[in-house]
């Protein structure tokens, strides 16, 4: 009762005019940021940090910055998925899943169904962590702490094992895609060893590794793009939408059919959501991967299936309302989001850790109140800008594509300032295009990159810790099980295959 | 905090409008915000402001409170744009400094690494020196962290019990080579300990594993460990500063304890400087020197110093120089001990 | 197409070998140690640095081993396919869009995000896809403009602006 008697008084002072309005900006900030390919939620974040003081110096308190932070988060989740769909090139990288089903439904013209099953998915996802948040919070805390590192390394192994099946029929290739992307993601420097790795040719721009959008965006962007042009030849326009608000209205019945990757999507991402280093990005892949795993019809996956779209946007929004909780709790950043939040915190005279929730009780209920009120805010703002976008695919496709390109490039110098991304950017979007035309899967090397890097230190902090023993992953109560289910899941395809072959002797 | 010059809560207003409807609206509104000039020199475009760091570590946070601050006094004519350059320990952003294309409008906020990483990695043909000084705006501190249920209240019973676990005592830190790096070689070579270094990295993440009982002890800076201090999960046993800190009066200073037989007076710092870029103007320099002078002594800066425990007065010009060649020698020698230097 | 196939692999298989003994490279400060040296578990430390990427690279060799096989044996759809891998509408396609790009790279070296975004959806919207001048200007200038305000004002991402810099002074001035 108490929990509710808090939460109650944190909605009211949510909606209070000031805090109201600037959920409201945040929200349509974060959905224009987030739908841009290349920024994310975190540079939505970072960019309006410095304002949040003016804000603090309005209002006085740390509450009304945090809303507005936390609802550009909000709002940059819901919009990351609009790239992912219309242009095909995933916004951020938790949104990158969301492209494998997104871009097929959008092609084949029902990129309004996609849209709506996004925006309703992630508000579904948002729901279901924001209870949880409110419930269970101190005691989620405790869990999250008690990850150490073989754990996390055995949740990346069950983040790949979800998702083996992703790749084409072609095993060698689908395999060299797996590594490749994994030995792309050790560039750069080695954080265990403190020596810079992999330097090709001594350019300085591959000290700081390859960064996770420059691949996705050379791929989804360029790469995907020439081959576009390449098939579809010149004139025919992309696809032929229904802008009409009927259609999404349409569009909205139909979700009824993917309740099961909301659902799916929903508790997964709330889960590796809080765990510390995880974030939603592997939050996202692996509710997809889990919902084809469990679907009853896989085949339609990666063709547009409707649950493929809802699993990552469920699981990327509950995920962020997940990674707040190490944030505020134990003041871990498990995304670079949360990582500016935690900056935030610490500016506005805030102290994230354990203490924060009976110190601050002024400050979290209010911002857990808010959570509540931007999602709203948020589903139906997107709702609302649904046909904005939707027109944005009419466009002549000699119009559309010269502008995804420019947005690609702009895209990849904003998020890191960098010339030297951009250059790297379109060569590997080159190279996917003649990957792709044969027939090399590209989605398993941009998941690779997002998993490696988290998975490779803690693989080794993990043996640093045994002496080298590899039996820490199996022996402890929280690993072990995890490892054994991975290794079970990455060995079934193989299972697969020994008895098709020997049905096909016998 | 209350009464805000309404010019300056306009402009905040305002470019929040740009930014979230009226992109192209703006071209029509003209603002002419003056700022009070008496400067010889001031920026003409927005200021580059590297961070010799990734996003959400102690040196990103202290970056972007100077930016707010920066911003909320309207101290400066054109924004500064932070951007987080932390590939190869630094190596990145040094060298981002240094082939920059307009130094008068490039800064850089700066660590320790700012003198390792040309020692470690020669090849990049780094002079620290050679960096424009503009101010010294705090030094960060070091303290020994255990966890509570580790019964251990002392810095001798922690080197009792270290010594006895020898490579089952685990350190952890922020990178190899790094800072903490440096204590825990420092504290194995000088008590006869053994401890295993596992590096992490960033210090939070550290200090969450100390708090989890996955680590047994840390080097955490006080910003890093202080929400799971005030729990009462993490107890600080010893300081590596040279007096002790206003925060933890009943921490001891390493030079003050008698532990292990001996008693070493050591402390080892963090700066947390501004840099120009090289080949900076003289006039450019002064006015960034004045800038972070101001930044300096605002309540902001002086109240977020003192609550995280930060030591280091400002410092600039030729005085931040000279403080950066002892620096130098100093981590020459550190290093060189450690072997992680020929 | 099945010309490529094989080409493809042999080049994957060329980069597969430089990863790996790139992996196995020591760090640069200190010469003592070995190539290679870093590829095996340490005693009582676990992988070394190049482990994970020698290895992976070692597995990325034997996959492309494994592909020239299956081209060897036809029995990958590529490998079967008699079509040519570009064909002339593919090849000139990659030549203006490919090469557009490598424009637009080298321009934003020289003139900025801004010019290189004008002259590129000139190029591409007039030359390529044949649009109405009229049309062609509306939507490269106003692209210009709007990314001017959405970047450089109101995210505050400076975008390089090259030889063109100078332009811009006064626009800072005004709307920062």
């Amino acid at each position: 009762m108490d929990i509710l008697a808090s939460l109650f008084n944190g909605i009211l002072i949510a909606l209070e005019p000031i805090n109201l309005g600037l959920a409201i900006i945040g929200v349509i900030v974060g959905l224009f940021v987030g739908a841009m390919p290349g920024l994310g939620s975190v540079n939505g974040v970072a960019i309006l940090l410095p304002f949040t003081f003016v804000i603090q110096g309005f209002t006085g308190g740390a509450t009304s910055p945090m809303i507005f932070l936390a609802s550009i988060y909000y709002g940059a989740m819901y919009g990351g998925a609009i790239s992912s769909i219309t242009l095909g090139i995933p916004g951020a990288s938790t949104a990158v899943a969301t492209t494998f089903d997104g871009r097929p439904l959008a092609l084949a013209g029902k990129a309004h169904v996609a849209l709506v099953a996004a925006a309703l998915a992630s508000f579904a996802g948002g729901t279901v962590s924001n209870v949880m948040f409110t419930a269970f919070a101190p005691l989620l805390a405790t869990v999250a702490l008690s990850f150490g590192d073989p754990e996390v390394f055995a949740l990346m192994l069950l983040a790949f094992a979800t998702f083996v099946g992703l790749g084409g029929d072609d095993i060698p290739k689908t395999i060299f895609s797996i590594c490749i992307g994994l030995v792309l993601a050790t560039v750069g420097f080695d954080v265990v060893s403190g020596e810079p790795r992999l330097i090709f040719f001594d350019i300085t721009g591959f000290s700081h590794g390859i960064r996770f959008l420059v691949l996705a965006i050379g791929v989804y962007g360029i790469g995907e793009m020439l081959w576009t042009i390449n098939t579809s030849r010149y004139g025919s326009s992309m696809s032929n939408v229904d802008v009409s608000a009927r259609a999404v209205i349409d569009a909205i019945k139909q979700f009824r059919h993917a309740w099961r990757g909301t659902v799916i999507g929903s508790l997964l991402g709330f889960f590796v959501g809080i765990l510390p280093a995880a974030g939603a990005t592997p939050g996202s892949l692996m509710a997809y991967g889990v919902a084809k795993l469990t679907s009853r019809n896989p085949s339609e996956y990666g063709k547009g299936s409707i649950d493929g779209v809802a699993a990552p946007e469920a699981a990327n929004n509950s995920a962020s309302t997940g990674a707040m909780l190490p944030m505020m709790t134990l003041g871990i950043p498990g995304s670079p989001t949360t990582a500016v939040l935690l900056a935030g915190m610490v500016i506005w005279g805030l102290q994230p850790g354990p203490l924060l929730f009976t110190n601050q009780p002024d400050f979290v209920w209010p911002l857990i109140g808010s959570f509540y009120i931007s999602n709203v805010i948020a589903v139906l703002i997107n709702l609302a800008f649904i046909p904005v976008f939707l027109w944005m695919l009419r466009m002549p496709f000699t119009i559309l594509a010269p502008l995804i390109f420019v947005l690609s490039l702009v895209g990849t110098y904003a998020a890191y300032q960098d010339m030297f991304d951009v250059w790297l950017m379109v060569f590997v979007g080159v190279g996917a295009f003649f990957l792709r035309l044969l027939d090399y899967p590209v989605a398993p090397a941009v998941l690779a990159i997002v998993l490696g890097p988290i998975a490779e230190p803690k693989l080794r902090q993990s043996l640093l810790f045994s002496d080298g023993d590899l039996m820490i992953f199996f022996n402890r109560p929280i690993a072990g099980p995890i490892t054994v289910i991975a290794i079970v899941l990455i060995l079934l395809p193989l299972f697969k295959l020994i008895r098709d072959k020997l049905r096909q002797t016998a | 905090m209350q009464n805000k010059p309404e010019e300056e809560t306009m402009k905040s207003i305002k470019r929040l409008v740009f930014g979230a409807v009226g992109m192209v609206l703006a071209a029509t509104s003209v603002s002419g915000i003056a700022v009070a000039g008496g400067h010889g020199w001031e920026p003409t475009k927005p200021i580059d402001f590297i961070i010799m760091a990734g996003k959400g570590g102690g040196a990103d946070k202290m970056a972007r409170l100077m930016q707010a601050i920066v911003e909320k006094e309207n101290l400066a004519s054109k924004p500064l744009v932070p951007t987080n350059k932390s590939g190869g320990s630094g190596a990145e952003a040094l060298i981002a400094a240094r082939d920059a294309n307009d130094p008068d409008h490039t800064i850089m906020v700066t660590l320790n690494s700012f003198y390792t990483t040309p020692l470690r990695q020669p090849g990049l043909k780094i002079d620290s020196l050679s960096f424009a000084p503009v101010a010294r705006m705090a030094e960060d501190t070091f303290l020994l962290w255990v966890h509570k249920d580790s019964g251990l209240k002392t810095f001798a019973d922690f080197l009792a019990k270290a010594k006895a676990d020898g490579n089952k005592w685990v350190m952890g830190g922020t990178g190899k080579n790094s800072e903490d790096n440096i204590i825990t070689d420092f504290l194995n070579d000088n008590y006869g300990l053994s401890m295993k270094y596992i590096p992490y990295k960033g210090g939070g993440a550290v200090a969450k594993q100390v708090a989890g009982k996955q680590l047994n002890s840390s080097v955490n800076n006080p910003s890093e460990a202080l929400g799971f201090y005030e729990s009462g999960d993490m107890v600080p046993l010893v300081a590596f500063t040279k007096s002790r800190l206003p925060m933890f009066p009943n921490v001891p200073t390493l030079s003050e304890v008698f532990a292990g037989g001996k008693q070493i007076s050591w402390s080892y710092f963090m700066q947390r400087s501004v840099v120009g870029a090289p080949g900076m103007s003289e006039k450019a320099q002064a006015y960034y020197t004045d800038l972070f002078a101001k930044v300096y002594s605002s309540a902001d800066w002086q109240n977020y110093k003192s609550k995280k425990s930060l030591m280091g007065d400002l410092m600039s010009g030729d005085e931040l120089k000279a403080y950066w060649a002892d620096q130098i020698a100093n981590h020459t020698k550190i290093l060189k001990a450690s072997g992680a230097i020929k | 197409m099945r010309r490529a196939e094989i080409v493809t692999a042999v080049i994957l298989g060329i980069l597969s070998i430089y990863l790996m003994w790139k992996s196995g490279e020591a760090p640069s400060w200190n010469p003592d140690i070995a190539r290679f040296d870093n590829i095996w578990m340490i005693e009582g430390e676990g992988p070394g640095s190049g482990f994970w990427p020698f290895w992976l690279s070692a597995i990325m060799l034997i996959c492309s081993i494994w592909i020239g096989v299956n081209w060897y044996r036809r029995t990958s759809p590529p490998s079967q396919s008699e079509e040519e891998f570009l064909d002339g509408y593919g090849r000139r396609m990659l030549f203006v869009v490919g090469g557009g790009l490598l424009g637009f790279l080298i321009l934003i070296e020289l003139a900025g995000f801004y010019g290189a975004i004008l002259a590129f959806m000139i190029y591409y919207v007039r030359f390529l896809g044949r649009h109405s001048w009229w049309a062609t200007l509306s939507i490269a200038i106003g692209l210009v403009v709007t990314s001017f305000f959405f970047f450089d004002i109101a995210m505050r991402i400076v975008l390089p602006k090259g030889f063109s810099e100078p332009l811009f002074i006064p626009l800072y001035d005004i709307f920062l």
